[in-house]
């Protein structure tokens, strides 16, 4: 309701706007000329004075934001290679900082310096083939290192050496969650296909496949801390994108090919959680959840649970109704602790084994996560209708 | 002179008969200038729509899952119960917003409006090569407005897979409502969009090489003629490719072909589709969406190029240059498609050369944001709306474009992705510069439209409070994409990680909100200037194009007697050699004097 009355006090502040110019424009009706509506050395004057305004406004506003936002933006990469992309990430911004900086103070100065006045005349100036040369050579070089640099990272980040020792997991994307199936001890995945999809066997693994005997199938990833993870990822329906931003790694999902990432945790959960920077921002983030509950509570309605951090996969490609919903917890552990919790699962061929032997038991896999399937159920049949 | 007398009277049985009927001249018109109206008018309504929705999404995010009677009322109980916005409509306001924005209102609202009105005007020209296949263009391109929002009243929803409709997503209503009937009518509206549009560039190219009056050489023509020059062979190269592209999707929806679709298991079945792949509709999408990009801003820049030549009374600098950037930067974006595809599951080798590739554009787009700022130094500059407008485009080109050395790097791309540092990017550097090449080129040639000039105060108040709130929007929103918030989430609330991004959500909405409002201002000025603004003179802004040598009155053939011959470049502003701080091209050049050597 109060967002409501903003518009309407937006709507009566045009409206008293347009009056004002209203009159101004009344009290020129003496300058009731056909160039009345032309910019005279008055206007020039006032709109080259707002120039500069605007340019203290854009670096003020810059300030500012850098001041208030600047410590919402993600830093100390969970991953080995995160380093390299923030360092280029950096040397990227001062760059930009100082193009911006430069450009714009020009542009709106001179704006403001050469705002025009009829006995003035302009400088007849119309090129300069030094100066044209210099504004091209420059950006190619400097842009020339960038590049360089950036192709440098890319393919030690892209190109997965399929000899190194790598723990090999997939990450596996329908509407709307995540699976993760680990290859097992052979660190092989068995072959797959969404056609052999039956029962438990969600993921559709080819239970004949001697590499998918040992494959595990779970709703929670885990992941070893120091040891590089190769996730090879499918979709049975729309395209994801698999998306880890403390991990700085991200790869799209797509329904028919198998796509793949790697990268090297090293920091374990726990680790990061108590990073100074973290822990600030998570009694921040409390904070403002606490006082939001106090307001839920007040109308009667449940509180928030407070937050712990918790490193997340999300989905961040459009893939239906509840996209902005769809996201998987992530634990690094320690490589014992990661050890231990594998050796606690069964591995797929046995919970397929165990769900015909036991016909009536309700189908596990779908129970786990109701309110994916019910959302799945909606919209398949707002879809049939 | 009986070729004057001939023309003449020719022109004037024309205007005599155009009176007559009232739709062959305002409804189906073959002349440009009213094609160029028709244009801008769908556009601006067609811009009111995707403006609006877009603050109706802004709402959303800043309250979620709020109650407001206005999304009640505008979206009907089935997907605004009590008020608060379903998930599904939210998907589908993002969708057409996207579409509306790109293809409805920055392409044909501003190409179609200023490629029609100026190639003429400015090369000297009686019309349009083929007058007729320009109307048929502008219906064509009504008809696909006019099914773009019908497809929003569609029971399941409009089109909801986002403007780039990446199948299967698209392709499958099974898989989100918006892809059933919606998505077939966006699929019709866009190939009729297309359509129009091939017709249009055709006709624009075909005028400009064939149609300049004597002494207009290709190194004399205004930048708004490079402008739409070129930006019509980019469209001509590419838009056919997305044609393509919808067509074979058609195919895969209701025929049954497995272009884009392969091992689909939905709904509980697995489907019949196999050997295809998403990856290829995404490049066929592309190698037409990222010069869609340069279609869109390269002719605000040219239009952006005459307004700050003519108000800075200085010749633009680097004439030759600036040609040159323009070509380069349409052959480039030709070849830079993959990267918005690097972590689309391609080959990591091709995101090396497409990383290459794009970087490389910003050495011309460098260079013309130099010389836009060289212009400026030591002119004498008259600051009306449209002055202020080109300014404020090369801020926001500078601003939005130096972000795109981050997106158009593979490495660092990979973290920032579809987060709303992407949506930042683009719209500062297409969207709001674009929008105020538009609006800069309103203000420059209403008079040259409707015969009556514009309210400038009402104009300065429009460009100020829109300035201010364009960085209010799009500035903080680096930031919240920064922290990794995915874009297209109808609410972060399911993740408390992002809580503390929420009071930036509110402010960004409280920026659109305030400058949607005052998009009011200039609507108001547009159409009541139609009929009570001062009346216009000749050539009110000293300007030395051949546009401003017509009579204020729109006639049939533009000039009443023979068309003008060209002697000069149109830059010779306060050139030392005359008295006037501004030579026409009309002027022949003095004994002795020296011609640069543009």
């Amino acid at each position: 309701m109060t967002s409501l009355l903003v518009v309407i006090v937006l709507v009566l502040l045009a409206v008293a706007i347009w009056q004002l110019t209203k009159i101004f424009d009344l009290t020129q009706v003496s300058l009731d000329s056909d160039d009345s509506q032309v910019a005279n050395d008055d206007d020039n004057n006032v709109q080259g004075y707002l120039m500069f305004g605007f340019l203290a406004f854009i670096y003020i506003f810059t300030i500012y934001g850098v001041y208030t936002w600047g410590h919402l933006v993600l830093h100390t990469p969970a991953s080995d290679h995160g380093a390299t992309i923030d360092r280029l990430m950096n040397i990227t911004w001062v760059l930009i900082f100082t193009v911006q900086a430069i450009t714009q103070v020009l542009l709106h100065y001179f704006a403001f310096k050469y705002r025009g006045n009829k006995d003035k005349r302009a400088l007849y100036f119309a090129d300069n083939n030094k100066l044209e040369a210099i504004w091209s050579v420059i950006p190619a070089v400097v842009l020339a290192g960038l590049i360089l640099y950036g192709l440098y990272a890319w393919t030690n980040i892209m190109f997965i050496d399929e000899d190194d020792d790598t723990v090999v997991i997939e990450l596996y994307a329908q509407q709307f969650k995540w699976t993760a199936r680990y290859a097992g001890a052979d660190n092989v995945l068995g072959k797959a296909n969404v056609r052999l999809i039956e029962g438990v066997n969600t993921l559709g693994v080819d239970l004949s496949d001697p590499y998918a005997q040992d494959d595990i199938v779970v709703s929670e990833l885990h992941i070893p801390k120091g040891k590089k993870i190769h996730f090879k990822m499918r979709s049975q329906d729309v395209l994801h994108s698999a998306y880890f931003p403390y991990f700085r790694a991200q790869m799209n999902c797509v329904p028919g090919m198998v796509t793949e990432f790697a990268f090297t945790p090293i920091y374990t959960t726990a680790e990061y959680q108590a990073l100074p920077y973290m822990v600030e921002k998570v009694a921040n983030i409390n904070a403002i959840r606490a006082k939001k509950s106090l307001e839920l509570v007040a109308k009667g309605e449940p509180g928030l649970d407070p937050y712990t951090f918790e490193y997340l996969l999300l989905c961040n490609k459009i893939c239906g109704s509840s996209h902005y919903n769809m996201q998987m917890k992530v634990v690094v552990d320690t490589p014992e602790d990661y050890k231990k919790w594998l050796s606690e699962k069964t591995n797929l061929v046995a919970e397929v084994k165990a769900s015909k032997a036991e016909p009536a038991a309700p189908d596990a896999s779908s129970a786990k996560d109701t309110t994916v399937a019910k959302d799945t159920a909606a919209v398949a049949k707002i879809a049939m209708k | 002179m009986s070729a004057e007398g001939h023309d003449h009277g020719h022109d004037h049985e024309h205007e005599h008969h155009h009176k007559d009927t009232f739709i062959t001249k305002y409804i189906f018109s073959i002349d440009h200038k009213m094609i160029a109206k028709q244009y801008l008018l769908t556009g601006i309504i067609m811009g009111v729509i995707g403006v609006s929705m877009s603050l109706l999404f802004r709402m959303q995010l800043a309250w979620p899952e709020e109650s407001f009677k206005i999304f009640n009322v505008l979206l009907g109980d089935k997907f605004a119960p009590n008020g608060v916005m379903a998930n599904d409509i939210y998907l589908a306001l993002v969708t057409i917003h996207g579409t509306i924005m790109v293809f409805f209102v920055l392409t044909a609202g501003l190409s179609g409006t200023f490629s029609n009105l100026l190639i003429p005007l400015q090369i000297g020209a009686r019309d349009m090569a083929s007058g007729f296949m320009n109307m048929i263009s502008y219906w064509l391109f009504f008809l696909s407005s006019v099914i773009m929002i019908c497809s929003l009243f569609v029971e399941a929803g409009p089109a909801s897979a986002g403007w780039t409709i990446y199948p299967p997503l698209s392709a499958l209503p099974q898989a989100i409502p918006g892809s059933g009937l919606g998505m077939t009518l966006w699929l019709v509206s866009m190939a009729i969009f297309i359509a129009s549009s091939l017709m249009g560039s055709l006709n624009y190219v075909v005028t400009v090489i064939n149609l300049r009056t004597k002494g207009m050489s290709m190194t004399r023509m205004p930048l708004t003629i490079w402008a739409f020059f070129v930006t019509a062979i980019i469209g001509i190269v590419s838009f056919p490719v997305l044609l393509s592209a919808a067509l074979l999707l058609i195919f895969d929806r209701s025929f049954g072909t497995s272009f884009f679709l392969s091992d689909i298991y939905i709904a509980g079945e697995v489907l019949h589709y196999q050997g295809g792949s998403p990856v290829l509709f995404e490049h066929l999408f592309w190698f037409l969406g990222h010069p869609e990009v340069y279609i869109v801003i390269l002719p605000a820049l040219g239009i952006t190029s005459e307004i700050i030549a003519t108000n800075s009374r200085k010749p633009i600098f680097g004439y030759r240059a600036m040609i040159m950037s323009i070509i380069a930067i349409a052959f480039l974006s030709t070849i830079v498609w993959g990267h918005h595809m690097f972590i689309s599951g391609m080959n990591p080798f091709l995101g090396s050369v497409f990383t290459f590739t794009t970087l490389l554009i910003a050495i011309p787009s460098a260079v013309k944001a130099f010389n836009y700022i060289t212009t400026l130094w030591k002119g004498n500059l008259q600051m009306n709306p449209a002055m202020l407008f080109s300014i404020g485009l090369v801020s926001t080109f500078i601003t939005g474009g130096l972000t795109g050395i981050i997106l158009g790097d593979s490495t660092l791309d990979i973290n920032v992705h579809d987060t709303y540092f992407v949506v930042a990017h683009f719209h500062l550097v297409m969207g709001i510069s674009a929008l105020y090449g538009m609006f800069a080129g309103v203000y420059h040639w209403y008079p040259k439209m409707f015969g009556r000039m514009l309210n400038k105060n009402l104009g300065y108040v429009h460009f100020w409070v829109t300035a201010v709130c364009a960085y209010g929007v799009f500035f903080p929103m680096h930031f919240i994409g920064l922290a990794g918030l995915p874009r297209r989430y109808y609410t972060n609330t399911n993740f408390p990680l992002f809580d503390d991004l929420q009071n930036v959500n509110v402010l960004i909405t409280t920026f659109a909100l305030i400058g949607g409002a005052f998009q009011l201002v200039f609507l108001y000025n547009f159409f009541v200037s139609i009929f009570y603004g001062k009346k216009a003179v000749q050539n009110p802004w000293k300007s030395n194009t051949l546009e401003w040598t017509t009579p204020v009155e729109h006639i049939h053939g533009n000039w009443p007697g023979e068309i003008p011959h060209v002697h000069r470049w149109p830059y010779d502003y306060s050139n030392p050699g005359h008295e006037e701080d501004f030579v026409p091209q009309t002027v022949p050049m003095k004994e002795g004097e020296v011609v640069l050597h543009h």
